[in-house]
């Protein structure tokens, strides 16, 4: 078995979540933001592709090389040719150890390449190089290295380039995001909902209509997919854990809770307004011993006691 | 420092952890007691700490520090506590003629593009010294705030490229706590997130659970 075959001998959804988002080829965006972070799924694609016999290489700015390296075992990493760009990226420290034209200028250089490998480029981040660079330079630079294997004239000697970019949405305005996603063959944007994470991905293959759909997933320690179904639908609000319940009721100056027969005994209070049964019954039977007032009346001399003329102004 | 914040934090003087970054973000509301806090912290914990301070004078620092328990002057002079007051430099670097760069020398310049200058100063500040004997713990960067340097005419990238710098070298290199000022939305990381609300006292601050009535506190 072939390196790439082991790697695709997975489980048949892992793999369709993963390979539909390398298969394609050109640029791939990774939208995240600071609630649901995209790097983790950087790590994994450039895994995936790494196992599948690909030539790795990592634009590295925003994280330490160690750290992006954490997580994968020793195999993955001797495969990932890392550009450090996150030591000194501007060139503060004066030696001349920084690539001369910075990470614009390795991205160049990558566009001249003519080996018959598939490549994936991992920009890491590239939020960080539209806030340096100007948004057109960059969107040229991404095209002409993702589309150098679909150049006509060219026999087909260059193997297919994959970009991985990772943007962090929040960063940046309406018009760079969209201009990026314009250029971008796949675009995941990951969100999710009460802990579960989801990527929404957007695929646009040439000559049809875009396709999208959205995928469950958690990211295993070591760098691997499990997809999930979503959350479940009666799941229990979210509730934080670490912090202990607090009774409020604990140090009131007055007494808020009730004993048992005080209980008791308002639960069985009838409210008086209420109409109930046995009020009805009460109501419709006359109560023995009611006739138990009386009226007494002295008529005046003038008193009319004729109930039919009681002003006693009918002129009869 | 206030020792409900340390037991909230889950950290006390003698093992608080190296290499973070720890941003302190306030919205609305002053947040200088955590300023106060982490500054008395790390100078009990013995560290090297580099204070760039834009906001306020040394005296108010040292008045604070005082009530709780530090003597910034002290800590000074024994070169355990470097010090930047912005505010004295500041008039220093705009009304004189500097023979080399400043830490503020953006203010001079009409268009800055970069405070290279101000991490050289941390830098310098925060560099082991080779006496043989490894005094302090480990170094630490406070910095109140950034929201000042953008007040000051630094883009927002400009801003990132010195805590990128800070972190690439100061917290990389020499595994160093860097504890930064900002205004802002505060960002909470989806994993680790607790809310409390707080109340501050004379030389104190009592932390508890969101939804307490005043009546009970």
């Amino acid at each position: 078995m072939t390196p790439s075959e082991g790697a695709r001998a997975g489980t048949g959804r892992e793999l369709e979540m993963l390979d539909s988002l390398l298969a394609l080829g050109g640029l791939v965006l990774l939208r995240d933001s600071v609630e649901w972070e995209g790097r983790s799924l950087l790590k994994a694609l450039v895994k995936k592709s790494a196992l599948c016999g690909e030539q790795v290489h990592i634009l590295g700015c925003e994280v330490s090389e160690e750290e992006f390296r954490e997580g994968f075992d020793s195999d993955i990493n001797n495969r990932l040719v890392y550009h450090d760009f996150f030591r000194d990226p501007l060139n503060w420290s004066k030696t001349e150890e920084a690539f001369p034209g910075g990470p614009l200028g390795a991205l160049r250089a990558m566009c001249k390449r003519t080996d018959p490998v598939p490549v994936t480029i991992a920009l890491d981040s590239l939020s960080w190089l539209l806030l340096r660079l100007p948004c057109t330079t960059l969107c040229q630079v991404l095209h002409a290295v993702s589309h150098q294997d679909s150049c006509p004239g060219d026999s087909s000697s260059v193997g297919k380039v994959s970009v991985l970019g990772l943007l962090h949405e929040e960063l940046h305005g309406p018009g760079p995001v969209g201009a990026l996603s314009s250029l971008a063959q796949t675009e995941v944007t990951l969100g999710g909902t009460m802990g579960q994470a989801s990527a929404h991905i957007l695929c646009r293959r040439p000559r049809q209509r875009p396709t999208d759909q959205t995928q469950w997933f958690s990211i295993l320690p070591d760098f691997s997919l499990d997809l999930q179904e979503g959350p479940s639908v009666e799941s229990q609000p979210y509730s934080d854990p670490h912090i202990p319940p607090v009774d409020p009721t604990t140090h009131l100056t007055f007494n808020l809770h009730l004993s048992k027969k005080e209980r008791e005994a308002r639960d069985s209070l009838i409210l008086p307004f209420q109409f109930s049964s046995e009020k009805q019954q009460a109501l419709l039977r006359p109560r023995p011993g009611q006739a138990t007032s009386h009226i007494f009346y002295e008529p005046d001399a003038y008193d009319d006691l004729d109930q039919e003329d009681p002003d006693d102004d009918l002129d009869i | 420092m206030f020792v409900e914040l340390n037991n909230l934090l889950n950290t006390t003087p003698d093992r608080a952890e190296q290499g973070k970054l720890t941003l302190l973000c306030d919205a609305k509301t002053d947040g200088s007691f955590l300023v106060h806090h982490f500054l008395s912290f790390y100078l009990k914990a013995n560290c090297k700490v580099c204070f760039v301070a834009l906001i306020q004078s040394f005296s108010h620092y040292s008045i604070v520090g005082q009530k709780l328990g530090v003597s910034l002057t002290m800590a000074r002079e024994r070169g355990q506590l470097v010090f930047l007051e912005g505010l004295k430099s500041a008039v220093d670097v705009v009304f004189q003629a500097q023979k080399e760069p400043h830490p503020l020398q953006f203010l001079r310049e009409a268009n800055a593009g970069n405070l290279k200058p101000l991490f050289e100063f941390v830098r310098e500040a925060l560099k082991p010294v080779d006496s043989g004997e490894a005094r302090w713990t480990y170094p630490v960067l406070l910095v109140d705030d950034l929201s000042v340097l953008l007040s000051l005419g630094m883009g927002a990238v400009a801003v990132l490229d010195f805590i990128h710098y800070c972190r690439a070298t100061v917290c990389w290199e020499l595994k160093l706590r860097i504890l930064w000022r900002r205004p802002s939305q505060p960002a909470v990381h989806r994993d680790q997130s607790f809310t409390y609300q707080y109340k501050i006292q004379d030389k104190s601050v009592s932390f508890f659970a969101k939804g307490m009535s005043p009546a009970v506190l």
